[in-house]
């Protein structure tokens, strides 16, 4: 059940997207998600398409992954798909049956706004399936750092998204264990009425938490044995790099959102 | 209730790219009212083999016959509870199962699942504790208050008041202390001997397997590789090499006295005592011959 999770997953590689500098990395989407609000109309909406795929192209991702990545928000665009074409009412009319009107500009919306959630889905997952988790926490942090300035416990909030970051499997594999074990004891969390299935949660949320507050411990412990103290003088393993790869990446961002700027109308 | 395997297979995250195959054909059969080890280095399948005594996994193909009941690959199974009361398995670390406010609750939980009744889930709960080695004035104390090995107890006791007909073990000694240990191993053989509770301990204990079991299954990458009684099993050191399992102590201690003796001994001896009193009775006849 939980081992069919693709979204956030990282997959190991070799592309030109895999080295690129997770800080580039970041930008980068970050750039790319206000970016996409600059097409609209059928032209812009193609480049941003095609540039997408070029990149999925480069990264050697299988698609296999990145359609998965898109199951969570399926319902959602199909959602704003129809919206779009039977709200909107301008164009010809193409179609005219009994109550529901269908307008070719309503068309042109829904295909538009799919393309967007498309681009963007495809984008951010690039980003995590190319990108080890660490180096993403080590990227934000690197890039929130001026918020120090500010008061902001940057490092803290790195680390804090680190450790979360390297628990989830550990949980999972934690409940997948508990749900287990319940079920053989005769726990049924797959029928019977709501209110039985709402009380069998408990028997398993309880050793949930029981263990992920002993490993929070443990982990603590851990940290200060081997003399942890915080973000102060700390000198890094993994150094990040940036290289000419990264600024052509920046640089062709660049170069898109100009074509952008001159095509939309 | 015979547990039977029949070219069962396995296979994790099936259909994805992250598919890992787990189990290989694995053909066995255990008997009612048997103490059956199964035994194998870590990553032979051996957890993945025993989630398959309830159908909580399912083979990807092959059956599965549990009593009379058949689980085939591919077919949807309903109603499983019924299995699932007939063969009880004690998890490794079992104690992390634990949820309920009181030891009583939770050993009640089992038992009350299955449709029986408040008093006789109580009665049960009573006498387990007992059989488990707690004093009774525990019943009403909450589980996360209890050391680590009265945790372990006080879960064993949750799976045996199912009244189950078989009774798995996976590893169910891991991180005790020598005595807790050997308490817990002879209450379960106990209960093997008087009750004839059909017993499957899963392990890479070869003592335990060596002592207790009366055949003995050896898994090694997702197969099972070879299966005896304890004497057979133990007999070629060199196949156990082959599956990257050692022989218990006592069975390598036993070699070293054959070539001090430079002699064989008649029999492989599972037990200290059993090779102390083989040992003397060579040296006896040995004496009697000069």
């Amino acid at each position: 059940m939980m081992e069919k999770m693709i979204f956030g997953r990282f997959l190991p590689g070799n592309s030109p997207v895999h080295r690129l500098d997770p800080r580039s990395k970041l930008l980068f989407v970050f750039a790319f998600i206000i970016i996409v609000f600059l097409a609209n109309n059928t032209v812009t909406y193609a480049m941003l398409l095609a540039f997408t795929l070029l990149i999925v192209f480069v990264s050697r991702i299988r698609l296999y992954f990145l359609i998965n990545g898109l199951k969570p928000v399926l319902f959602l665009m199909a959602f704003t798909f129809l919206l779009h074409i039977f709200m909107t009412r301008e164009g010809a009319l193409v179609l005219d049956w009994k109550y529901i009107k269908i307008y070719e500009e309503g068309i042109r919306q829904g295909i538009f706004i799919s393309v967007r959630f498309l681009v963007l889905v495809f984008m951010t997952s690039i980003l995590t399936l190319t990108t080890s988790p660490i180096s993403i926490t080590d990227g934000i942090e690197v890039l929130l750092n001026p918020l120090k300035a500010l008061k902001v416990p940057v490092h803290e909030l790195a680390l804090m998204m680190s450790i979360s970051l390297r628990f989830i499997p550990t949980l999972m594999d934690e409940t997948d264990k508990i749900m287990k074990a319940q079920m053989a004891r005769g726990s049924d969390l797959s029928s019977g009425p709501l209110t039985d299935r709402i009380k069998a949660v408990v028997p398993l949320l309880v050793p949930l938490f029981v263990s992920a507050f002993k490993r929070a411990e443990d982990l603590a412990t851990a940290m200060e044995v081997r003399g942890y103290r915080g973000g102060e003088g700390r000198t890094r393993y993994r150094k990040l790099k940036w290289d000419m790869g990264d600024t052509f990446a920046l640089v062709l961002l660049v170069a898109i959102a100009v074509l952008l700027f001159f095509y939309r109308t | 209730m015979d547990i039977k395997l029949q070219q069962v297979s396995y296979a994790y995250a099936q259909g994805t790219p992250f598919e890992k195959r787990a189990l290989f054909d694995v053909d066995f059969e255990i008997p009612s009212h048997t103490y059956q080890a199964i035994i194998g280095h870590t990553g032979s399948g051996k957890s993945t083999i025993l989630q398959h005594f309830n159908a909580l996994l399912r083979p990807t193909s092959g059956e599965v016959h549990i009593g009379d009941r058949i689980v085939v690959a591919g077919k949807k199974a309903k109603d499983l509870k019924a299995v699932r009361q007939k063969v009880g398995i004690v998890f490794q670390f079992p104690e992390h199962q634990l949820f309920e406010e009181t030891v009583l609750k939770d050993i009640m939980f089992g038992p009350m699942n299955f449709g029986v009744s408040e008093q006789e889930a109580e009665a049960r709960a009573k006498e387990l504790v007992d059989l488990v080695g707690l004093p009774e004035n525990i019943l009403e104390k909450s589980p996360f208050d209890l050391s680590g090995g009265q945790m372990r107890r006080v879960a064993i006791a949750g799976v045996l008041a199912m009244e189950p007909e078989v009774i798995v073990l996976d590893e169910p000694t891991a991180g005790l202390d020598p005595r807790g240990q050997k308490e817990i191993m002879d209450m379960f053989y106990n209960l093997y001997q008087e009750r004839g509770l059909t017993t499957i301990l899963v392990t890479h204990s070869m003592e335990d397997a060596a002592r207790y079991a009366d055949n003995i299954v050896i898994m090694h990458e997702g197969k099972n590789v070879l299966s005896g009684t304890p004497q057979e099993i133990f007999k070629d050191v060199e196949t156990l090499k082959n599956f990257r399992l050692e022989p218990p102590r006592i069975v390598r201690f036993q070699q070293k006295i054959e070539q001090m003796m430079k002699k064989p001994l008649q029999k492989v001896c599972l037990t200290e005592e059993e090779l102390a009193s083989e040992v003397a009775r060579m040296l006896r006849e040995e004496r009697a011959e000069s």
